[in-house]
Parts: structure tokens; C-alpha cells; sequence
């Protein structure tokens, strides 16, 4: 019996043996495709065990985590939701995260590596260092102002540093709260249908995401490529442009808002806004130098990233001269993002250098250790620095006696460029509001901030007086609050 | 009353052990006491660890004082009764038991309102005190094999009562009575051990060597002989039909024909009872709904994923070893809990995967291996033949059904429903399997010289 209780042994190895097989199996080499399976709710939970890292404006968090008491345990909140929506995003446990929250996802959940000056350690001591924090570009001031004066109305307003590309505003309007978004649920859900049915779009980033037409104030594209091209070489000259202007190859008339444009220089046609001059001038430079001089500006570049990305502002590449015509007033297909605009404005304040727009100036761990810190980048050079400095003055002109009065603020020195894009079939929609523009404070040698507004419904006075009426007032608020208003 | 066939058998003298003494067979209490010790510390520091691990101030002090002080009755039965008893056996019961209240202790911190520890610890005591009353009141394991067909009587009323209890989560294995849930199948197997065992010990040359011979050498053996194995057979099947309890048929079975085979040493019955039980496992895998799902789940553990369900039990259970990995999240820092009702009691071994990883699992498993491997060995050590088949079956009871459950949670089998041994939730396995080490204990003090044929 002796023998037979001993096979019976070697069986139970056998059966331990197959066991332990079989747990090296599970636990070694299908480790990692089960921890991936996307029915595993290990990583979200874990995820979600420890409050996000904050997002900072002007120092101060502008969200938060709560404790929910669910197995996602910590949820984002957010206070002035709506105002910093078009920033932050959402962090939602249902629909995940978009904007900075995404950008910096990795250091606001905790996983970066940077976090952690041994992440070798946590990798062995299965701890997590708490989620970093992300300081924005964004002031609060500036940002407010643009939120008040877009008040609800559908349109976007940018406001940047031209010297160093910090995106001090970045407004979408109307906007929502996207702490609505954050946990999970039924009422998370609903909100997220409701807010995707409604008709506003307000959950579209408007300032990164959507183009409208630029308008005139593409013209200052225009101009600049006239000027560094040379078709243009003395800006007090009269351009002998005939008004109405017949677009080439054409026996369409393309007339103008206002009068005196007849025989107008560039300085008249931009501080008057004159489609005919500009139109021509566009002509001349031709579509190669057209293309050029906008591409130098940032059209038609998918590449930027803010460091979420931005959609691509478009000038056409391949068109008849009478498009070409009217491209360079910024009709046809020319289509532009609001922060593109923004960057139109800063690169003439900024002596025709383009910095990157950026939204995250620096991170930090959660005790305070620097991670990362913004480094300006220059993008490109966008025209010459005399041409700049000329357009500086143009632009000054508009504010102080041309179409951009409403613009003007005491003490300082302002460069403007308003704008009314029409759109829709036979341009029967309401036109689109535009301004851009820049400001220096009293005697300082550089602007401070340039800006970009589009009112999507404009009140319905046609003509560029509008982008006056609508949008200046409110690049105006912007430019005072960034040059005086609140604690940098 | 017993068959004069029996009673003739244990008439005959058991040949004499050779005379021991002290000198030569230590005695090895005092390495028991270390062993045991070191199992409460062990337990002791995993019951804190997860207690400051979940963040709630749990009653670890009560725990140790619990956990020791049943340590320490047992060991004093066992230093007064079975002294030359194999030291290792009563550690790892200790050790495994007081792991198995951290994990569910563990478990009750994730799921508020569902706590089972402190019945669990209940039940341990129990399960002590019965250890002790065994090796106190069972001088000699050959008083056994007096029952045994009290033993199968019984046995066979504990497994036919639960048919006429309402099921519970589709398997009618448990008695519901006056708040207590209690599985007697648990019990039945002991049972059903010493008859094994009694029973072969008496007819095993009759087994080994009567019958006409069919081809090679495979005999057919006479009715009276076979009737019993063929009754055996049919009763585990109808067992598993009846209860839609394929675990325990498959430990019967199992069971059985291990000790058929330690008896006659004849591997044709091993290849006969093995195709007979496929057979029956066949058609109940394939017609019992119960069963077969259990097989389909078995087959694709992620179908319910793919239907857009949500991960089953198996799946969860999946994840969760697959979360431990190598080295484990750490006691208190897995996510076990999601796979729901069954997580304290079929899964448990889950929480051990995710949160000690493949590092502390093959550990709790070797520590089953040697518990096995001791009731092997006092089985050879033993001279009576009823001894060793009880040695053997008990062993056999043990590691079986650490198999069945472990490679049912881990994807290995079919997953059945079975308690892990000492470390699942649950009152009866608990008790029981404190009483399978008893008697193991008792089995190995008469193989190292104590008790069985020596004084008293």
C-alpha cells in the first residue's frame, strides 16, 4: 500500500504543480492584457483615488476635487465653471477630459514621471505621488472683462502677450459649466445630452475650434504682404483704385461700406476699411505672395497646439484672381479662428514676430516643486520689423480717427482693426463682428496685449461700424484690465 | 450493525508497531509552539496591516488575543493527548485560518454592512474547540472503523437534507435554519472518508484479487464487492443533479477512487472510475443548466463582456489575480471586493492573488502542499491499513478540493462552488476541515509512536 500512497502523493504535485502553472499564467503573462481589458475597473478607480491636481489662474485654483463616497472616489469641480470652460475643459469619470485637462492630464491625475524625483519608487511601493498642479497663462481680469462683454452672445474674444504668447483670455460664449460633466450617473448623462442637443453649441470652443470669415480685419494680413513685397512702398500714396472696383476677369462690382475710397493710400484704406483698395492690392501681390504672407501668419497650419489643439484657419492655395480678390478682404474661403486673429494683432505688435500661443506657464507637484516651466517659442516671423512698426501706426489710426473709435482707451496708446464678415447663402446671415487689435500702456516701449473679438450676432446695422459697435467695446474692456487691472 | 465481514477483519491482530521511546522519537512540541507562534504573528501583523490600510481602527487587539489564546488550547490538547504528533500540521491550520479572517476582514472593510468576520472568528473557535474535543476524546483512530456504516448512514442523510431546503443561488447545498447557514455536505465527506476507509481496509484482497478476468488485466469484480463502488458512482451524480453541486461529487469521486486505488493498487479501476465520472460529467455538463453554464463561462470567461453585461464573476476574479501580479497591490490595497457576493467565500483566493500576488499565492498554496504532504506521510508511517486509507483520504480530501477551487477561481476547471480550505467565509467548511486536521493530527501521533497500539 506503501507504493500506491506514495503515487498518490506525486499526483497531488502533480495537481499543485498544475496550479501554480496556471497562476504564473494569470498573474504573469496575462497580467497586463487583463489589466487592459476595458471591462477592468482597476485603473479607473485608481485613477480616481486621490483629488486631481488643480488648475491655477493667477495663483488660485480654479477647480477642485470631491470626496463622492463612490468607487470612483474623488470627483472634479470647478468654480467660475462657465467662465473657464474654454481653458480647463471637462475631467469627467463618464466622458473623460478635454482642453488643458487632457493636456495635462498625466500631471493632474499623477502618473507624469516628473512628479516624482524617484519614479522607480512608486513603482515598487505601488503609491502614487499626489496629482501636480498646472498654473495657466490665463488673468483673471482679462479674462472676465472678455466674458462680460461677450455677455451670453454667441462669439469668442483672445487676448495675448505678443511678446511672449501667454494666452491671457481665452473666451467662448455662451459657455457651460463643465462640473456638470464630472461624475458619473444619470444626471451626468442627461447633462451631457442636453448640452450636445443645444442649439447654441455651447460646449464649441469657439476661440480654438471654430473659423469664421475674418473680414477686414484680414486686411492687415493684406497689407502687410503688400508692404514686404514692395507692391506698396509709400502708404500715403494714392493706389488709383476705381470705387466700385470691378473684380478681374469679372463684371462683378465690389464696392464699399463707406465713402472716399476712391483713389484711397493704404493708410486711408485701412484706417476706412476700403474693400476696393485692398482687394487690388491683394490682386497685385498675387496668390503666391498672398499664400506666402498668410501661411507666415499661421494659416493654414494644423500643427499648433496650446497646448490643446486648434483648428486650421484656411486661406485658400489655388484660386481665379477675382477670389483671390476677395480673399484679401477676407470673403470667399478665407477662415480664420479667433485666436489666429489674436495672433494677426500681436505680431504687428510685436514687430512681426509670431511667438506660440500658451495656455500652461508652468506645473508644479503637489507640495510646490517646479515640474515644468513655459519657455517662449518663437513660430515664425510674420513680416518685417519696418513693416510692422508701419502697420503699428496704421492700426493707431483706426482707433483714433477711423472705424475703431470705440476702442480707444485714455493714456494709452491702441492699434485696432475692425471687421464685419458676411456669411451664409447671398451673405443673408447676420454678419459677424470682428475686431483685433493691441494696446501699450502710456509711454512703455512695446504693446502688452493684443487681442482678437468675434460677435457672432451683431446687431444687425451692416457695415463695419459694427465691428465697432459690437466687438471693439468689448477688446477695449480687455485691453484696459490687461494693462491696469488686477495682479499679474 | 456490521456486517460479520467487518467485525472478522478488525478481530485479527494488527501486527505489533516496533516498540518506541522517548530517546529515539522526539517528541517536538516545543518547534509546534514556535511554529504556532510565529502563525499568530504572522496573522496578527496582516489583520493590523489592513486595519491601517483601510483607514478604520479595527479590532486587532481582540484578533491576537483570539487568534492566541486558541492557538494555545490547541496546542496544550495536542502537547497533553497526541504528544509525537507531526508538529508542521497544526501551525499551518492556525496560519491559514488566521489569514483567512484578515482577507475577510479585509473584504468587510470594503463592503460596510456585509461584515462576516466577526461570525468567521465564531466559527474558528468552534472549529478549535471541536480540534481539541477530537484529540482529546479519540484515543485510537482504529475506533472509528467500528462506524462505519453508521458513518455512510449519516453521511447520506447530511447530503439528501438539503434537497428539501430552498435553493440558495441556484445549488440546494445548504440548510437555512434559525439564522444559521450550514452546508452538511462539508460534514458528509469526513463521513464518507471513514467508510472509504473502513470499507477497503476490510474487503481489499477481495478487491485486489477476486473476479473473473475480462481482458488484460482488467477483472470484473463480483457483484457483492461491486455493488457499493457502482452505488457510490450513481450517488456523487445523483448528488450533483439533485444539489447542482458539481464541486462536491467531484470531491466524492475523487475521493473515492484515490482510496480505491491506494487500496488495491489496480489502475484499471482508476481508468474505469475516471471514464465513468467523465461520462457523468459529460451529460450533466451538457443538460443541467446550472452546470452548463458554469462550463460556458469556463470556456470564454469575458462572454458576458463581450455581450455588453459587465464582467462576470470569473472574469472579475481574473482581473483580480491578473491586478496582483508578481509582488501583489499589498494587503488592503486591491479591488477584489468587485467581484461581489461569492468574493468572502468562493473567491477569497482572489483577494490572496491580487493583494500578495503570485509571490504570496504560490506560498499559501505550498502551504497547503506540505499540510497534504504530512497527512501523506503519516499515512505511510501508520502499519493498520484502515489508518494509512484514512491518512490517505483525508490528505486527498484536502488537496482535491484546494484544486477544485483554486483552479475554478483561477480558470484552470469549471469553477464550482467549494470553500477554500480554513481561509474561505463559511461556518461548516471551517469546523470541518479543523476536524480533518484533528484527526490528523491523532493519525500521525499513532504513526510516530503515540496513541494507536501503545498503552491506554
Amino acid at each position: 500500500m506503501i507504493r500506491y500512497i506514495r503515487w498518490c502523493a506525486y499526483f497531488c504535485v502533480l495537481l499543485l504543480a498544475a496550479l501554480l502553472v496556471n497562476v504564473a499564467r494569470v498573474q504573469v503573462w496575462e497580467s497586463a492584457a487583463y489589466g487592459a481589458n476595458p471591462a477592468n475597473k482597476r485603473p479607473a478607480i485608481e485613477r480616481y483615488a486621490q483629488p486631481r491636481g488643480n488648475l491655477l489662474v493667477d495663483g488660485r485654483p480654479v477647480t477642485g476635487s470631491r470626496d463622492s463616497g463612490q468607487l470612483l472616489r474623488y470627483e472634479r469641480t470647478y468654480t467660475d465653471g462657465p467662465l473657464y470652460a474654454p481653458v480647463t475643459g471637462f475631467s469627467s469619470q463618464t466622458y473623460g477630459t478635454s482642453f488643458v485637462e487632457r493636456a495635462e492630464d498625466a500631471l493632474l491625475a499623477g502618473t507624469d514621471p516628473g512628479l516624482s524625483a524617484f519614479p522607480l519608487w512608486y513603482d515598487l511601493s505601488r503609491g502614487r505621488p499626489g496629482g501636480g498642479d498646472a498654473a495657466t497663462t490665463l488673468r483673471a481680469a482679462v479674462q472676465r472683462a472678455a466674458y462680460r462683454g461677450l455677455g451670453g452672445r454667441r462669439g469668442a474674444a483672445v487676448a495675448l502677450e505678443p511678446a511672449t504668447g501667454r494666452i491671457l483670455a481665452l473666451v467662448s460664449s455662451p459657455s457651460y459649466d463643465p462640473g456638470l460633466l464630472s461624475g458619473t450617473g444619470a444626471k451626468v448623462k442627461a447633462a451631457w445630452a442636453r448640452l450636445n442637443a443645444d442649439p447654441a453649441k455651447p460646449m464649441l470652443n469657439r476661440a480654438l475650434r471654430e473659423t469664421y470669415p475674418p473680414g477686414s480685419t484680414f486686411k492687415i494680413v493684406t497689407a502687410a504682404a503688400a508692404l514686404d513685397a514692395g507692391v506698396v512702398t509709400d502708404v500715403d500714396a494714392p493706389t488709383r483704385t476705381p470705387d466700385p472696383y470691378p473684380l478681374p476677369g469679372t463684371s462683378t462690382l465690389l464696392p464699399n461700406a463707406g465713402t472716399g475710397c476712391e483713389d484711397a493710400s493704404m493708410a486711408e484704406a485701412v484706417q476706412w476699411s476700403c474693400n476696393t483698395v485692398m482687394a487690388k492690392v491683394g490682386v497685385q501681390v498675387g496668390l503666391e505672395g498672398m499664400v506666402a504672407a498668410a501661411e507666415r501668419f499661421g494659416f493654414n497650419d494644423e500643427g499648433l497646439r496650446v497646448p490643446s489643439w486648434v483648428s486650421r484657419s484656411n486661406f485658400d492655395t489655388d484660386m481665379s484672381p477675382d477670389q483671390l480678390a476677395l480673399s484679401s478682404i477676407g470673403q470667399f474661403n478665407t477662415r480664420a479662428t479667433p485666436l489666429q486673429m489674436a495672433m494677426v494683432a500681436a505680431a504687428v505688435a510685436h514687430g512681426g514676430e509670431i511667438e506660440t500661443p500658451w495656455l500652461v506657464d508652468r506645473t508644479t507637484r503637489h507640495g510646490g516643486g517646479l515640474v515644468r516651466r513655459f519657455a517662449p517659442r518663437t513660430l515664425g516671423r510674420a513680416m518685417s520689423t519696418p513693416t510692422a512698426l508701419r502697420l503699428q501706426e496704421l492700426m493707431v489710426k483706426v482707433v483714433e480717427e477711423g472705424t475703431g473709435r470705440n476702442a480707444a482707451i485714455p493714456g494709452a496708446r491702441v492699434g485696432g482693426k475692425t471687421g464685419t464678415a458676411q456669411h451664409g447663402v447671398g451673405n443673408a446671415g447676420t454678419p459677424y463682428a470682428w475686431f483685433i487689435g493691441w494696446a501699450a500702456a502710456d509711454g512703455a516701449p512695446q504693446p502688452a496685449v493684443a487681442v482678437a473679438v468675434v460677435v457672432e450676432d451683431a446687431s444687425a446695422v451692416r457695415g463695419d461700424i459694427s465691428g465697432n459697435g459690437a466687438a471693439a467695446p468689448i477688446a477695449r474692456t480687455m485691453m484696459e484690465a490687461a494693462l491696469t487691472g488686477g495682479p499679474r | 450493525m456490521p456486517p460479520p465481514a467487518l467485525t472478522a477483519k478488525l478481530t485479527e491482530p494488527e501486527p505489533a508497531p516496533p516498540p518506541y521511546s522517548d530517546a529515539r522519537t522526539p517528541k517536538r512540541r516545543g518547534i509546534e509552539l514556535t511554529l504556532l507562534a510565529g502563525a499568530v504573528l504572522i496573522s496578527v501583523l496582516g489583520h493590523a496591516y489592513v486595519g491601517l490600510a483601510g483607514g478604520v481602527s479595527t479590532s486587532t487587539s481582540h484578533y491576537a488575543a483570539g487568534l492566541a489564546v486558541a492557538a494555545l488550547l490547541a496546542h496544550l490538547a495536542v502537547r497533553i493527548r497526541a504528544p509525537y504528533a507531526d508538529p508542521v500540521l497544526l501551525p499551518i491550520a492556525v496560519l491559514l485560518n488566521g489569514l483567512g479572517l484578515v482577507f475577510i476582514e479585509r473584504l468587510d472593510l470594503a463592503t460596510p454592512g456585509e461584515a462576516g468576520a466577526g461570525d468567521q472568528l465564531r466559527w474558528s473557535g468552534l472549529g478549535v474547540g471541536l480540534f481539541a474535543l477530537v484529540v482529546f476524546g479519540l484515543r485510537d483512530h482504529r475506533v472509528l472503523q467500528r462506524y462505519a456504516y453508521l458513518s455512510v448512514t449519516a453521511a447520506l442523510a447530511l447530503m439528501l437534507v438539503p434537497v428539501f431546503f430552498p435553493a440558495v443561488n441556484g445549488a440546494h447545498i445548504w440548510i437555512r435554519f434559525a439564522g444559521l447557514s450550514f452546508q452538511p455536505g462539508e460534514f458528509a465527506k469526513i463521513l464518507l472518508a471513514v467508510f472509504f476507509a473502513s470499507y477497503l481496509a476490510a474487503n481489499r484482497t477481495a478487491l485486489a484479487l477476486t473476479g473473473r478476468r475480462l481482458f488484460w488485466k482488467l477483472r470484473l469484480l463480483p457483484g457483492r464487492v461491486l455493488g457499493p463502488i457502482l452505488a457510490i458512482w450513481l450517488l456523487s451524480v445523483g448528488v450533483l443533479v439533485l444539489e447542482r453541486d458539481l464541486g462536491t461529487s467531484l470531491l466524492f469521486f475523487g475521493l473515492f477512487v484515490i482510496m480505491l486505488f491506494t487500496a488495491t493498487g489496480r489502475i484499471g479501476w482508476i481508468a474505469v472510475g475516471l471514464l465513468l465520472a467523465a461520462l457523468g460529467a459529460y451529460a450533466v455538463g451538457t443538460l443541467e443548466p446550472h452546470v452548463h453554464s458554469r462550463v460556458q463561462d469556463w470556456m470564454n470567461p469575458f462572454a458576458s463582456i463581450d455581450r455588453g453585461e459587465g464582467p462576470g464573476q470569473l472574469a472579475q476574479s481574473l482581473f483580480a489575480f491578473a491586478a496582483g501580479g508578481l509582488l501583489g497591490a499589498g494587503l488592503g490595497h486591491g479591488q477584489s471586493f468587485l467581484i461581489g457576493f461569492a468574493a468572502k467565500s468562493d473567491f477569497v483566493l482572489a483577494t490572496a492573488g491580487e493583494e500578495l500576488g503570485l509571490v504570496g499565492l504560490t506560498a499559501l498554496l505550498l502551504l497547503y502542499g506540505l499540510l497534504v504532504s504530512r497527512g501523506f506521510r503519516a499515512g505511510l508511517a501508520l502499519r493498520d491499513p484502515f489508518g494509512r486509507l484514512l491518512a490517505t483520504g483525508l490528505a486527498s480530501i484536502v488537496a482535491l478540493q484546494v484544486f477544485v477551487i483554486a483552479g475554478g477561481v483561477t480558470g484552470l476547471i469549471p469553477l464550482t462552488g467549494m470553500a477554500m480550505p480554513f481561509l474561505a467565509q463559511g461556518g461548516s467548511s471551517v469546523v470541518t476541515n479543523w476536524i480533518i486536521v484533528a484527526l490528523l493530527v491523532r493519525l500521525s501521533d499513532s504513526a510516530r509512536g503515540g496513541g494507536a497500539g501503545g498503552p491506554g
